[in-house]
Formats: C-alpha cells, structure tokens, sequence
C-alpha cells in the first residue's frame, strides 16, 4: 500500500499524516514537495495535510490550489484515486472545486482547538466501510477558518448522494448543517476539518477508524 | 495603470467581522449603525496599454485567484485618467 504525502509551505500537519500512515497502518509513503510533478499511478492514496499553507494568505488554501502538483492531483482523484484533504487539505480541495462548497470564517471568531465529537453519517465510504452509521468519534480541530458554506442546492445534491461523511454533534463554529466532512459524488475524494492523524496514540484514538477503514477499502479493491 | 479590486462575503454569507464591528459602533455610540461588511482591498499595478484589456484580465484573476464564486462577490476599478 502507498501513499503520497503533499507539504506546501506552511503545511504543519505532514509529519504526523506520515507517522499515521508509515508507523500505524504500514504505508509505504513517499514526501512530495508541493512543486514536485512526478506520475502518481503508482500511489494507493494522496494527502493534502492540514497546516498554513501559504500564511492562509488571501484565503485559505487557495495559493496552494494553484500549486504545481495540483493538476497531478486533479488528474489522480478525476481517475477516481483516493484523495484525503485535512482541515487545510479540505479547504483546497474546495479551493481547487474538487468538493462543493468554501471555507469561511468561524462565525464567532476564535481560532477553535480542542477535542470535538463527529458523528459518522454514512458507511458507504471508504473513510467509514469499518464503522457504523451514528458512531461517534473523538477528534481534535484546530482552525480559524473552518465554517462550512454551502448553497442549499448544492447541500440538497449531497445529502441525496450521500456524500455528507461526518457531522459534528455540536456545531464548533458555524458550518452549514454541522457539516465536519464530505466526499464527492464518486466517493473518492474526502475533506474533513477534524484532524484523524492528531487522534492516533496519544488521548483520543478514534482517528485509527478512519484510516483503518481507508486501508481495509483499498485492500479489498485493489487489483 | 492602476487597479483597485475589492473582495466580500456575498450578502447571503454571514460575516462575523462586520458583525463584530456594527456591535462595537453601536457600543461606542453610533446607534444608526444598521449593518458592517468587512471584505479586502487588493491594489494592482499592470502595464496593459489598453483599459479594456486590462479589464478583461482583472475579471480573469478574480475568477481564477482572487475571490472564491462561492462564497465571495468581487468587483474592479480602474484608478485615475
């Protein structure tokens, strides 16, 4: 099993996405710079990590959404690739229009970081085949801009799809419907503000489920 | 030339900043204030020779880069002449 790890200038979270993939779940994972174009047929799985890319200048991740590797991404998860953005991962994919919806402002202000309960919405996913729908997980936040925006067409179209991952049972800064994580139609690109990788062998371990779940999917479909 | 582009949440997106100004008007003794939008000024200098060139351009970097559709209205000046 292989992953790619991207870190853009900024990104805090990349260590801790490799220690999680590398040393927990047996990945194999490779660093990528985010000015690096390689192929990545070869990978199983992309991480877009949490983080400050670019200072969160102009808006969050959306410097980064224009960064080199980009395309190779859009490219990797258009083929129906396993792409996970965390917390500023998740705001460039929704820079980048790979998920529906922006990240705004909290709407209270405070940069919010603590521990949250998130809700599993579905199990149709490959984030969540290992759990059940309404378990409820342990997971820290840590952003200032993490209240999910979303047209009412456009939340209609994902809950019809189910595309709606995970929930928070209460809502830690505004986000539409209490929305903490969505995947696209095809279910194969994931954005989350909570960080799975924060919640691994130190407090809360509740982020094993996610990756254990992603592994046990990528296992049974591969070729 | 110079450019002046200006960046807002979109009517329908809360903004807590203006939200949190229009609350400390009021407090500090601006009672007709009715409403406060925070959004970015973003100063651009472009050597096109043409202003309708240089419009169509600064409508692509608002589209491309400097607001986000979703979430963001944008609108551009061309300053001075």
């Amino acid at each position: 099993m292989k992953a790619a790890v991207v870190t853009f200038p900024g990104s805090n979270c990349d260590d801790d996405c490799v220690f999680a993939l590398e040393k927990l779940c047996q990945f194999e994972v490779d660093r990528l710079w985010h000015k690096e174009t390689p192929s990545l047929d070869s990978y199983d799985l992309i991480v877009l990590p949490g983080g400050f890319s670019y200072g969160d200048y102009l808006r969050c991740g959306a410097i980064a959404a224009l960064s080199p590797v980009i395309e190779k991404v859009k490219q990797f998860g258009g083929d129906g690739g396993i792409v996970l953005g965390i917390c500023n991962g998740f705001q460039m994919l929704c820079e980048m229009g790979l998920l529906p919806g922006a990240l705004a402002k909290n709407d209270h202000l405070n940069f919010v970081c603590k521990e949250v309960e998130v809700e599993v919405m579905t199990t149709d996913s490959p984030w969540t085949c290992k759990m059940g729908v309404g378990d409820k997980l342990a997971l820290p936040i840590a952003h200032g801009d993490g209240r999910f925006v979303i047209s009412e067409k456009d939340y209609e179209d994902l809950k019809r799809q189910g595309q709606i991952i995970f929930s928070y049972t209460v809502n830690p800064n505004g986000s539409a419907y209490g929305i903490a994580g969505i995947c696209n139609q095809k279910k194969n690109i994931l954005g989350l503000m909570p960080h799975p990788e924060r919640a691994t062998d130190l407090g809360s371990r509740d982020g094993m489920k996610i990756w254990k779940s992603l592994k046990h999917h990528l296992e049974e479909h591969r070729q | 030339m110079k450019a002046r582009v200006h960046v807002f949440y979109k009517d329908s997106v809360f903004d807590p900043q203006g939200n949190t100004l229009a609350q400390s008007l009021k407090r500090i003794g601006f009672a007709r204030v009715t409403d406060v939008r925070v959004g970015k000024v973003i100063d651009i200098q472009l050597d096109n020779t043409s202003r309708e060139d240089a419009k169509r351009d600064l409508q692509k970097m608002c589209e491309k880069l400097l607001a986000n559709p979703v979430i963001e209205s944008f609108k551009y000046e061309l300053m001075g002449e």
